[in-house]
């Protein structure tokens, strides 16, 4: 059996995990402070994923990264002739494909606390960038370790989505579920189990940490 | 007159046209009923809720036009009706977190920490974490923090509104100290009459979003046309000093402005200052100066104004000192009495005081 695509998802979720709290604290922020009436259209479109099957993403997004799309169009700004069986194409399929799972619950958080300690932050001078950094998301934080959390374990057993637009490359797109995927179909049940039996142990101790860890931020936060 | 305020725009079901000037010094009260705008009015004040109008404070325009000066830009302290400190924070990072702000970038510091957690007397809370903190002491956290932001103004919304009897009366001394002490002018919005006439030296009384009366604390308390006067507990407060004491009954002697009062129990050295209050229900008047009485307190007084209330009662106005020169009390009369007296205005009477409350140590 080999690490590598261990390894991989590994990095797929951790870049995958990153780049979804960069981009997704400030949609998170817009989401529950603004008054637009078009949010909720936006949040629809988020959430998406929710309930689309994985393989209807897939498709689509094939259709953007592939030679054809705009993707297509952006990978021969550097020579290449698609987006599609990359890993960077991975990256976009499993940001957009787990970013429910970490914008709503910071969300959440931030709708949580309401107006009033950024009001009283904003009385003390703080300004709303400040106010931002040092009160909603210390506040917020339970929200980010969740969001972070589900992100990351919801991209490690991503399968669909990947299939449609990673194939099966080794070192390049070949992750866990589809390593798993792989051997089952040829009949390596032992390595099967293996992987199997480590995903389940995995999620099985990062659901359980996510839980101890909230428990304790609550008792110290407030 | 150093502040002045004027916002006007629609608030919810009902317009609200407020405009008023309060002293530079002191505590101002914004006083109304339940849903008078006088919140909102603050809130304009700080910038987080915007009217039109305009706001300047000694000439500074925070408010005028089309500019309109965010929350954060302005030199001002807020205290919410419930705190509102930042649970992530200790207490000390809390009082700190506006002194940072101010006086870390180079705001002269006039309000400094232990001066603050002296007044407030908070020394034993700055470790602990606001969750464990008892609602009155958290509302002194709270007022701690808005004071070192180092304000030029400081705008408190019903402090003591959510809290118990008890914490009230635990966080009120505090609050009154701090008005002894402190320069930076207040405006104070309350719906509790007592509390306001215990802290507050001006008055703009509001309702349904307009402003009623404004003036200084004793001119609209002894107006009988206000509905201040039309409250069970109407009265006046009083600046008293203390002039002497008759030691052998434990009396002490107050000084008003046009008349004297003994009042039990020891107010401390003469030249004290104290608020006297005089329930307008504590007052009768007498065409003669009363003999075989046991209340001691029997001031010569002219009445200047009378207004009657109901089908029963008059409320008196009376003027201290037999010219009537003197500080103004009201008198709630039977109007039987008040006819029989053949009393009216201009008469040089008698009023006789069953109660004097003393509500602050010093002005």
């Amino acid at each position: 059996m080999s690490w590598q695509p261990i390894i991989l998802t590994l990095e797929l979720a951790g870049l995958t995990t990153v780049i979804l709290l960069i981009v997704g604290t400030p949609l998170a922020w817009w989401l529950a402070r603004s008054g637009a009436w078009w949010k909720e259209a936006v949040a629809t479109v988020v959430a998406l994923p929710l309930v689309l099957p994985p393989t209807v993403l897939g498709f689509y997004l094939l259709m953007l990264l592939g030679p054809n799309g705009p993707g297509g169009w952006l990978a021969s700004l550097w020579g290449a002739r698609s987006m599609a069986f990359t890993f960077e194409g991975l990256v976009i399929g499993s940001v957009l494909y787990s970013m429910p799972f970490v914008v709503q619950p910071i969300r959440n958080a931030f709708e949580a606390f309401g107006d009033r300690p950024l009001e009283a932050a904003a009385t003390l001078r703080a300004s709303p960038l400040d106010t931002f950094f040092t009160v909603a998301v210390p506040l917020a934080r339970r929200g980010f370790l969740t969001g972070a959390v589900l992100g990351f374990a919801h991209t490690m057993g991503e399968f669909g989505v990947v299939l449609m637009i990673g194939g099966n490359i080794p070192g390049q797109t070949k992750v866990l579920s589809v390593a798993i995927y792989d051997y089952v179909e040829t009949l390596q049940w032992d390595e099967a189990h293996l992987l199997a039996g480590g995903m389940l142990v995995f999620s099985f101790t990062v659901i359980l940490t996510m839980m101890m860890l909230e428990k304790r931020i609550g008792r110290g936060g407030r | 007159m150093s502040l002045s305020a004027h916002f006007h725009g629609k608030l919810g079901r009902f317009d609200l046209d407020v405009a008023f000037e309060a002293p530079g010094r002191g505590i101002t009260a914004l006083f109304g009923p339940s849903g008078c705008g006088k919140t909102s009015v603050l809130r304009c004040v700080a910038g987080l809720q915007r009217l039109n109008g305009r706001f300047a404070l000694d000439g500074d325009a925070w408010q005028e036009g089309r500019s309109f000066r965010p929350t954060h830009k302005r030199p001002i302290g807020y205290v919410f009706q419930e705190a509102s400190l930042f649970p992530h924070l200790s207490v000390r990072a809390n009082l700190l977190f506006g002194h940072r702000r101010t006086v870390g970038r180079g705001v002269p510091e006039h309000i400094r920490l232990d001066d603050v957690v002296d007044l407030l007397g908070l020394g034993h809370l700055l470790d602990r974490s606001p969750a464990h903190l008892s609602g009155g002491e958290r509302q002194r956290v709270g007022v701690g923090r808005a004071l070192l932001s180092q304000p030029r103004l400081l705008l408190m919304d019903e402090p003591l509104a959510a809290l118990d009897r008890f914490s009230k009366e635990e966080i009120l001394p505090y609050l009154e100290r701090l008005h002894g002490v402190l320069s930076v002018p207040v405006l104070y919005v309350s719906h509790d009459i007592a509390e306001v006439e215990r802290l507050a030296d001006h008055l703009v009384l509001l309702r349904q979003g307009r402003v009623v009366a404004a003036g200084p604390m004793q001119e609209l308390q002894a107006d009988p046309t206000l509905p201040i006067a039309r409250m069970p507990e109407a009265g006046v407060t009083l600046p008293a000093v203390v002039e002497g004491r008759e030691d052998a009954y434990g009396l002490t002697l107050l000084r008003l402005d046009g008349g004297h009062l003994l009042v039990p129990g020891d107010l401390g050295p003469q030249g004290t200052a104290r608020r006297a209050r005089i329930a307008a229900s504590d007052v009768s008047l007498a065409r003669h100066p009363p003999e075989g009485s046991t209340i001691l307190n029997a001031l010569p007084v002219r009445i200047v104004a009378a207004e009657r209330q109901d089908d029963v009662q008059m409320m008196a106005v009376v003027a201290l000192g037999e010219e009537g020169r003197g500080a103004r009390m009201l008198a709630r009369v039977t109007r039987k009495s008040w006819d029989a007296l053949g009393l009216s205005p201009g008469q040089s009477v008698y009023a006789q005081i069953k109660g004097v409350a003393l509500v602050q140590e010093a002005m």
